[in-house]
């Protein structure tokens, strides 16, 4: 097989594994009651796309499957048939089962034929039963019959009903008859196509064209075989007797033109399964008029409905395809190698200011002037640059009402899905790999947390569970929090648990750290096994995945009434704002985000507690004060508070003051991970490469604060 | 980590016997030659700039900044007490890349690059030098030379060397 293909079958299975999540989110959308007409055409969008994309590259099960897919779609988007939430269900496995396929495709995993074929027999059942139950839209009926029985076939009928039927008519007295060959198989591919050419009138050439495609793509087709003079494409106007009539007449013509012209005999073949199919339609026709004379003929106008469904339709897909053409496809690698080859440039740029400095501004203002220039193109440079990597994580968040709606039913739970902050963006590669850890703290919640319904009415709760996700920015990190209304975890419980195994542990534990213990490998609490979770393996994995993301976790819970999963995440690539400061001669980056104010406070300001804490009075308010140097063992370049500079930090609700030499400006500064190489290091929660390509380390607020108060404690 | 040398000396050697020969990049520290696998040694530069880290011990020497990577340096000389340690043009950081993980070491000098015949190597001897022979692989002779081969990435992820954070035991 060539490259080219291969490239051309990767893009396809990007592209429907995209379709597919599409689609999962606009079933899951769907108002069972009044569903709305746009998201099932939406739906029938995705099923086209992905049908037509199989057929592509002979992906024959797929392409099966979405058309069965297609026709009770398209029934339902016609309002032949109501939805029902047992359809979504169904559409629900179909899209599962085309992504297996999908998969499978792709080497990965194989198919469950036995589930292809349920699913198949559940479409098949629901679209006959269509059939059977409406009568007054015949036409539709007997296609649908068709369809259960050779889908392959019926197709041309099929889009007859979405489409337009055209007059094509040009002169062809100078047209060769192979060319004239070639013209009619061309077009017969278009759609159906019948010949009206009266033989007597050699001249000129009438065709009937009933396609999905518009006037202008005809034009097209045509006007580099035929005198573009002569020719003349109209939509005609459609009278269904007249149309039924005509089409007989057309047998006769197509069959004479058969003769001639071998190649158009499928064409004929359609057009004696329409002839056949008016007949029938005529019949049932006539009794429905016996009925009730007041109605118009149903097929007239169901036709002009769907006249109307393609013309919308195709509006539909021209705004796609618009939308789809303002992004492209780019690897992940070109991506990064560009944030690489713009952070050379950066530090490239910082040098060459730095070198610049010494010489004299005056005699060189141009070449200043062009490097100022510089530094502003660079730095927008690195910001745009740094934000093709970042995505919303409500990427990940929109996969988990769908999880949430199987498990739930699954469990014969009620559960409502809040998400809060999905406009948050984090790195792509953080996106893709939180995905399964989040997943599982769901079901998770699901299952241990939230109590059956009529356990929630008994303690007083209303009997729908709520799960909450919520995502944001918290400083250099993402925080993503995992928050149910359940049960909560039982201290109990976990301790008695946890002695059973043989662990470590006393009573008088902090609840923090009992918590922790459910992140042991085979650690569970669940009464009974469920297919759900419960085997105890799992949130060891979640922990250890969201380690080696440089992240950590931390569960706050209380017994009855729920429990708070918090994910913290580093931005690997984010950039932060920052404050850098000098100690000694070394500089460190305070996130701006900490920081209240600094201030240079005066002596008698500065107090003692029992002759070691400081403190520092800061309008009425008594500070404990963190000295850098002291914490990292440095030498400063000032001893006295008084003479250095206090920088003030609000972490999480506590407040300290942080003693350094002195400020040294405000920056953007690109994260980078201190622990990718090394390990982690307390005080600091990342490392940035700054303007002349040292490193300076990115002070972890919270984390400092909270050490003093610590220490506070340990010293009352 | 993925470590893929054995426990035991003994079956250390059965694994660079059935490697046949290999390449190896000879350094100096104070007197002792010591040989790590050329295929773990990423490049080799200069002493830079380098950040220190709060708390460190003191044979990390800080982070360096390697091409947008920051990188941590170690000074062997520090950790094993071999050799005077001062920086200055000639001093010599091999930068390793061990399972992905960019790691600097300050040695006293880079001699050459040899390709050592499996049948000279020797075991090592339990008092060895100042590394714990769980780290070495072998012993190899050139002429007059003794080098210590070294398993260069069961040594940094050994717990001894601190720089992970749940070392390997």
């Amino acid at each position: 097989m060539g490259t080219d293909l291969e490239q051309f079958y990767q893009i396809f299975f990007e592209e429907a594994d995209e379709l597919l999540a599409e689609m999962e989110i606009r079933l899951l959308g769907l108002d069972i009651q009044s569903p709305d007409l746009e998201d099932l055409n939406a739906i029938f969008r995705v099923a086209h796309s992905i049908k037509g994309g199989a057929g592509t590259f002979g992906f024959s099960d797929m392409t099966e499957l979405t058309h069965l897919l297609e026709s009770l779609l398209d029934k339902l988007r016609k309002n032949e048939l109501a939805l029902r939430s047992e359809m979504i269900d169904v559409f629900l496995q179909a899209r599962d089962v085309l992504k297996q396929q999908l998969d499978a495709h792709q080497d990965r995993g194989v198919a469950d034929s036995v589930e292809i074929d349920a699913v198949a027999l559940k479409l098949r059942t629901l679209v006959t039963e269509v059939t059977s139950n409406i009568t007054s839209s015949p036409s539709s009926a007997d296609s649908t019959a068709a369809t259960v029985d050779k889908p392959a076939q019926t197709e041309s009928t099929d889009s007859a009903l979405t489409t337009a039927t055209y007059r094509v008519i040009f002169s062809c007295d100078d047209l060769r008859p192979a060319v004239m060959d070639k013209l009619l198989t061309d077009l017969a591919l278009l759609g159906k196509l019948e010949n009206l050419s009266d033989p007597s009138q050699k001249d000129q050439c009438t065709l009937r064209l009933t396609s999905m495609v518009s006037e202008e793509d005809i034009w097209e087709a045509l006007a580099f075989v035929v005198d573009p003079t002569t020719l003349s494409v109209e939509a005609e106007k459609i009278n269904q007797p007249d149309n039924s009539v005509s089409s007989v007449d057309s047998v006769d013509s197509s069959n004479e033109t058969q003769e001639k012209h071998t190649q158009v005999e499928n064409v004929a073949l359609v057009t004696t399964d329409t002839q056949q199919s008016l007949n029938t339609s005529e019949d049932i026709k006539e009794e429905t008029v016996a009925t009730s004379s007041a109605i118009p003929s149903p097929s007239h106008k169901q036709v002009t409905t769907v006249a109307k469904t393609s013309k919308s339709a195709r509006n539909e897909h021209a705004k796609t395809t618009s939308s789809e053409s303002s992004s492209i496809r780019v690897s992940i690698e070109k991506v990064d190698q560009m944030i690489n080859l713009v952070g050379e440039l950066v530090i490239t740029q910082a040098m060459l200011a730095q070198t610049a400095s010494q010489i004299d501004p005056v005699l060189y203002e141009k070449l200043f002037n062009g490097l100022s220039q510089l530094e502003r193109n660079t730095r927008d440079l690195q910001e745009a640059v740094m934000s093709i990597r970042m995505l919303p994580i409500s990427f990940v968040f929109s996969r988990f009402p769908r999880v949430i709606r199987d498990v739930a039913s699954k469990l014969g739970k009620r559960v409502e899905l809040k998400t809060i902050g999905e406009g948050t963006e984090l790195d792509k590669g953080l996106i893709e790999k939180i995905t399964d850890p989040l997943t599982h703290l769901i079901r998770n919640s699901l299952d241990h947390g939230i109590e059956s319904p009529e356990k929630r009415r008994s303690l007083g709760k209303s009997e729908q569970g709520t799960i909450t996700l919520r995502a944001s920015h918290q400083g250099g990190s993402v925080v993503i929090e995992v928050m149910d209304d359940g049960a909560g975890l039982s201290r109990e419980r976990i301790l008695s648990k946890a002695r059973g195994r043989g662990l470590t542990i006393s009573d008088t534990m902090p609840d923090q750290d009992v918590w922790m213990l459910i992140f042991d490998a085979g650690f569970s609490t669940a009464d009974a096994v469920t297919d759900v979770s419960g085997r105890g393996v799992g949130m060891d994995v979640v922990k250890r995945n969201i380690q080696e993301l440089g992240g950590r976790v931390e569960i706050d819970s209380i017994e009855g009434s729920g429990t708070k999963i918090s994910i913290r995440l580093p931005l690997t690539l984010a950039i932060l704002d920052g404050l850098s400061v000098s100690v000694g001669d070394q500089m460190f980056i305070i996130p701006l985000a900490y920081i209240t104010e600094s201030l240079k406070p005066a002596d008698a300001d500065i107090r003692t507690i029992r002759g070691q804490g400081r403190v520092v009075q800061v309008r009425g308010e008594y500070l404990p004060v963190i000295a850098l140097h002291e914490i990292f063992g440095l030498e400063p370049a000032v001893q006295e508070i008084h003479e250095g500079i206090l920088v003030i930090l609000d972490a999480e609700g506590s407040k300290a003051a942080m003693f350094v030499d002195a400020l040294i400006g405000q920056h953007q500064v690109v994260i980078k991970s201190l622990e990718h190489n090394y390990r982690r290091v307390p005080g600091v929660s990342a490392a940035t490469i700054m303007g002349d390509g040292s490193v300076a380390l990115i002070l972890d607020a919270v984390g400092l604060v909270n050490v003093t108060k610590q220490k506070a404690i340990y010293a009352a | 980590m993925l470590l893929t040398q054995t426990e035991a000396p003994a079956e250390a050697i059965d694994l660079v016997r059935n490697l046949a020969s290999r390449e190896f990049l000879i350094f100096r520290l104070g007197k002792e030659e010591y040989g790590i696998e050329i295929l773990k040694v990423q490049e080799i530069r200069g002493y830079d700039t380098i950040t220190r880290i709060a708390n460190a011990p003191a044979f990390i020497k800080g982070v360096i900044n390697l091409r947008g990577v920051i990188v941590p340096i170690l000074d062997m000389r520090i950790k094993f007490n071999l050799g005077e340690p001062h920086y200055d043009q000639f001093t010599v950081v091999i930068i390793l890349n061990l399972s992905g993980r960019v790691i600097g070491i300050v040695v006293d000098g880079v001699s050459d690059v040899i390709n050592l015949d499996t049948e000279l190597l020797r075991p090592a001897p339990e008092f060895g030098g100042v590394i714990d022979t769980e780290y070495i692989i072998g012993l190899g002779t050139l002429e007059e030379r003794m080098l210590i081969l070294v398993d260069i990435e069961k040594l940094m992820s050994s717990a001894e060397m601190g720089l992970l954070e749940d070392p390997v035991k």
